[in-house]
């Protein structure tokens, strides 16, 4: 080994230090904005804070928090499920029809657990071995579950389930307002966190979305963690599905239509590229938590829910150019302008 | 790297889970203050409307005279609804309602059982609800406002219908949603009266126009275009059976395919005076509206409690008396036609 | 081979003759089975009639996704529009006709320069752009509308007159559908600015090289496709009479299945607008002959999917087998 005869240098790991990186990151910015959010709700919002604003609130956003975690993963490795919405509806439609003709409901949920599974499985299949785009299959396979939700049950809805079990989606944990499902929310966000940014699997998430071919070369198996991907999508819209239906004791056909795009809608605002290969769990749980304080004190001022809808939209669209922007203006700090650059080249 | 060392993934989650943290104590704590300054002292009468759906003639008509009946003894008005006649669309609302602390909600139902629990988180936190027009299950309100007897309304069209095509012929029902508990209700008693006292009309299809107009339509184009040999069709929804007399009167079947059902006069007027439509029947929905608001507002001033035998003020309406299973009852089905068309304006 | 056969070749292996063969199987089995579907004055009349508006969305998309992009926004410009050209009637009495078409068309122009300016200014997938749109654009319909609707009553007798009447028995919506898909057509494939969309959907990176100018191209497509969903929205109007806040819910997906079903590759570059239109009137047709045929028209949005399913794999498989072919011819 030779010993270097000069003063070693240190180097510090960022050039920022960690507050400052937080503060500028997206994912600050997220949490930075739903606090003050908040704040300005619980001033001047009627009405608002109460312990059951928190209630209805996280009943309501549960369904976009479940399915924005897989709904990350499968952004940052540069595809799309646009499908999450229907598998939902056609998860309802399960659950409702067993029920209708006997089924208890833990059976019947579970074998709607799996027609989920299945459905993401075929999207998977699609993707994976059949080689298509995920937008073109997604938006086919919206289309698909949705119509195959629609044609088992029509217009009607399964209204009676057993109140055991409905009672039980809308429980609060002894003592609070906080409802018991944020607890399942809490136990699956702690998974994919794990799953994501400590495990080699995660970090193969973040290879396919910067570079398939590169991760490929690196030994990432792409076709498989794709796959994976899409079949958790489909169980844990399935899950969400099954909460939605026991939520508001209603299984139809139409149920969540439009979901997917408040899951994305989310998962964008929280800083996942929509480029693939960026991205982390907190900011999209975040973009969930703020777009429905939004939408909860919206509604409690007597705001209609559509003016909720354009600041969604505006926010999506407002979220994706503001970091398209910034990367262009970063670009153009960093180098001469191009012009100039070839130019110099030419000459030289 | 990935943006993030593993210090600051784990730090921003805790973020996070401090800020919820915080925003739940912070609830809890100024619980007790907001949300029931109302409900002791006087009565709180802010009496809102949830109609099954906004953009509907019918409702609009109905929630104007619970906005009348309520500016004349001082209440607060508000209408709110969803776009389209789901049950969860109505749940949130009821949710934000039980928030908001209202004094009463006034609710025609998109579903019997589905509102239930909502209706009854509601209830618990002081706010009455009295349904008018669509009835939820009994146990979940406090009064159902009836607009007439199921059974007359279904008597009515069939009586109607029968008259029209000479008690003799296939006929369809273009219903509102499928779940509706009054459509339902009726479309039962419909087909009981044809059983027992038309066997030479047969109904050949039930076909839902989720109280959409462009839906109606192209239902009412389908069912033309199945059963071409169809003499008559029953809408028992204002929405329906205005888009099937538009679709009628430009068809070739105009004249020859009869149209009956429960319209407003407004939305109908021209196809009857064009020969579309013969005859109608419905009620006047801002009766529905005035009478609910005031049955409301007794509710809430603890005048009646829903019990069987209550009675109660209705202003102009007059004296009401609260029947079985906390009904009451507006009065009988009208029948609208040429002669007397012009002389209804809602 | 002479020209002829190979015309002739051309024009049995293409993809828009297989749609159309389908359209035609579809409408015979549903005449078979009852002969009204067809030969009736309605029931012809209809048949041609209620595509004819998801017809210009549908040439719209295809324009679009040709450019490997995609419009989600479609159906909330029609509603936007359908309810504003029910309010010109009512604000502006005695607002000539065609004005109101010329500012449906203009608005739905307007809201298209939107998507096309985030799309090819911010180099944003325009799939994020118009979802956010969809969203934007249909908000401010239901805040517009409120809880009002637009009556039939509103809206002079000679407009919705043009929802109904025929012109030696083509209905006069279809009519103006058609036209639009022929000076579509016509554009795609003989002018300079058409075929270069083909360029830039097949290799952005590529078109921007060869100093095309790309920009103005994606701008120009969205433009379109929004104008047209405008004066699709016009014609909604005169269709339909009654406009509510919910008018053209759902319309965008049908349009993109449309196009994609009608041969329009949805990674861009391939297709055309004739494809699309075909497309349009299998859907539309699919859902009308459906009951007919004995399956309850709920099973419409599934047969929608599992087409645009088959329309994709297709796509892919054929695709592969153009490139194993190409490989080959290049290694002789």
């Amino acid at each position: 080994m030779t010993e270097t005869t000069s003063t070693p240098r240190t180097y510090r790991d960022y050039a920022q230090p960690l507050w400052r990186r937080l503060l500028v990151s997206r994912e600050g910015a997220v949490i930075a904005a739903l606090v003050l959010v908040v704040v300005f709700a619980i001033s001047f919002v009627p009405h608002f804070a109460q312990p059951i604003t928190l209630t209805y609130l996280l009943l309501d956003i549960t369904p976009i928090l479940l399915i924005a975690l897989p709904m990350t993963l499968i952004i940052i490795t540069g595809e799309i499920d646009l499908s999450v919405a229907s598998t939902m509806g056609l998860a309802s439609v399960t659950l409702g029809v067993l029920h209708q003709a006997g089924m208890p409901i833990p059976l019947a949920g579970a074998i709607a657990l799996v027609v989920g599974a299945a459905a993401g499985a075929l999207n998977g299949f699609l993707i994976t071995v059949v080689g298509l785009p995920s937008l073109a299959v997604t938006i086919g396979t919206l289309a698909l579950y949705r119509g195959l939700a629609v044609g088992l049950l029509g217009t009607t809805a399964v209204t009676e389930f057993t109140e055991f079990w409905t009672d039980l989606a809308k429980s609060k944990i002894a003592g609070t307002s906080v409802p018991s499902v944020v607890v399942v929310i809490l136990v699956l966000a702690i998974v994919f966190v794990a799953l994501l940014h400590f495990t080699p699997f995660g970090r193969g998430i973040f290879a396919i979305g910067l570079s398939p071919e590169t991760a490929r070369f690196s030994g990432v198996k792409v076709e498989r963690t794709k796959f994976i991907l899409f079949v958790l999508s489909g169980l844990i819209s399935a899950l969400a599905g099954l909460y939605y239906t026991l939520r508001f004791s209603s299984a139809r056909g139409d149920n969540a239509t439009g979901y997917e795009l408040q899951v994305i809608a989310a998962v964008l605002l929280g800083g996942v590229s929509i480029f693939g290969g960026r991205g982390s769990i907190v900011g999209p749980l975040g973009g969930v938590f703020l777009i429905g304080v939004l939408a909860s004190a919206l509604r409690l001022a007597n705001v209609t829910s559509d003016v909720i809808n354009i600041i969604t939209g505006t926010l999506l669209v407002a979220s994706v150019v503001a970091t398209s922007f910034l990367a262009w203006f970063r670009t153009k700090r960093a180098r001469p302008g191009k012009k100039t650059e070839i130019l110099a080249v030419a000459k030289g | 790297m990935f943006g993030f060392t593993r210090k600051a993934r784990v730090g921003a989650f805790a973020a996070i889970a401090v800020s919820v943290a915080l925003v739940a104590t912070g609830c809890a704590a100024t619980g007790t203050d907001s949300g029931t300054d109302e409900g002791s002292g006087d009565a709180n009468l802010s009496i809102t409307f949830l109609p099954k759906n906004l953009g509907n003639a019918y409702f609009d008509t109905s929630d104007k005279g619970g906005a009348d009946a309520i500016a004349e003894f001082g209440g607060t008005y508000a209408e709110v609804g969803p776009a389209t006649g789901s049950p969860d669309g109505q749940v949130s609302y009821i949710n934000t309602l039980t928030q908001q602390g209202v004094g009463a909600i006034a609710l025609s139902a998109n579903d019997p059982d589905a509102l239930c629990d909502a209706v009854g988180e509601a209830r618990d936190a002081g706010v009455k609800v009295v349904t008018f027009d669509a009835d939820t299950n009994p146990d979940c309100r406090d009064l159902f406002i009836n607009q007439a007897e199921a059974d007359g309304i279904a008597k009515v069209e069939v009586d109607l219908i029968a008259e029209q095509i000479g008690d003799a012929g296939k006929i369809a029902i273009l219903s509102a949603t499928a779940n509706a508990t009054n459509q339902n209700a009726w479309i039962e008693l419909m087909k009981a009266d044809l059983a027992a006292n038309h066997p030479n009309i047969e109904l050949v299809d039930v076909v839902y126009g989720d109280d959409d107009d462009q839906t109606s339509f192209d239902k009412t184009a389908a069912l033309l275009q199945t059963y071409p040999d169809l003499k008559g069709i029953i809408s028992p929804t204002t929405v329906g059976i205005a888009a099937a007399a538009r679709y009628l009167q430009t068809s070739e079947f105009k004249g020859k395919v009869f149209l009956t059902g429960l319209g407003t006069p407004n939305q109908m007027r021209d196809f009857v005076n064009d020969g579309t439509v013969t005859a109608f029947a419905l009620w006047n929905p801002a009766d529905l509206g005035y009478l609910a608001a005031y049955a409301a507002k007794a509710l809430i001033e603890g005048t009646i409690t829903g019990a069987e035998g209550d009675k109660f003020d209705a202003g102009k309406l007059g004296s009401y008396t609260v029947g079985k299973d906390g009904t009451v009852l507006l009065g009988d089905p009208f029948t609208f036609n040429k002669d007397n068309i012009a002389d209804f304006n809602f | 081979m002479n020209s002829f056969t190979k015309g002739l070749r051309a024009f049995v292996t293409a993809r828009e003759t297989g749609i159309l063969l389908a359209l035609v199987i579809v409408i015979a089995a549903a005449t078979i089975k009852n002969p009204t579907f067809l030969f009736s004055s309605d029931g012809f009349r209809d048949l041609l009639l209620t595509p004819s508006i998801l017809l210009l969305l549908a040439v719209g998309q295809a324009i679009v996704i040709i450019t490997r992009n995609v419009d989600l926004s479609v159906g909330s410009v029609l509603g936007l529009t359908a309810y504003l050209t029910g309010r010109l009637f009512i604000d502006v009495p005695g607002i000539p006709i065609i004005v109101v078409f010329l500012i449906g068309i203009v608005f739905g122009g307007l809201l298209g320069l939107i998507n096309g300016a985030l799309v090819a200014f911010a180099k944003v997938p325009a799939l994020v752009i118009t979802l956010g749109t969809l969203y934007a654009y249909r908000g401010i319909n239901v805040v517009w509308t409120g809880s009002d609707r637009i009556n039939s009553s509103d809206m002079p007798k000679e407009f919705l007159g043009l929802g109904t009447q025929s012109i030696l028995f083509i209905p006069v919506l279809t009519i103006i559908a058609v036209v639009v898909l022929i000076v579509a057509a016509w554009y795609l494939r003989n002018r300079r600015a058409g075929r270069e969309l083909y360029a830039i959907g097949s290799d952005p990176d590529a078109a921007n090289l060869y100093g095309l100018k790309v920009t103005q191209r994606l701008l120009v497509a969205f433009v379109l496709s929004g104008a047209l969903a405008g004066l699709a929205g016009v014609l909604y109007a005169a269709r339909y009479g009654t406009v509510n806040s919910q008018a053209g819910t759902g319309f965008e997906l049908q349009a993109v299945g449309a196009a994609v079903i009608g041969g329009v590759a949805i990674f861009g570059g391939s297709g055309s607008v004739w494809g699309a239109a075909i497309g349009a009137y299998l859907l539309l047709t699919i859902n009308r002959a459906l009951p007919i045929l004995g399956v309850q028209d709920f099973w419409q949005r599934f047969v929608v999917g599992i087409l645009i399913i088959g329309a994709i794999v297709l796509d892919r498989v054929l695709a592969l087998r153009q490139a194993k072919r190409l490989t080959v011819a290049r290694n002789i």
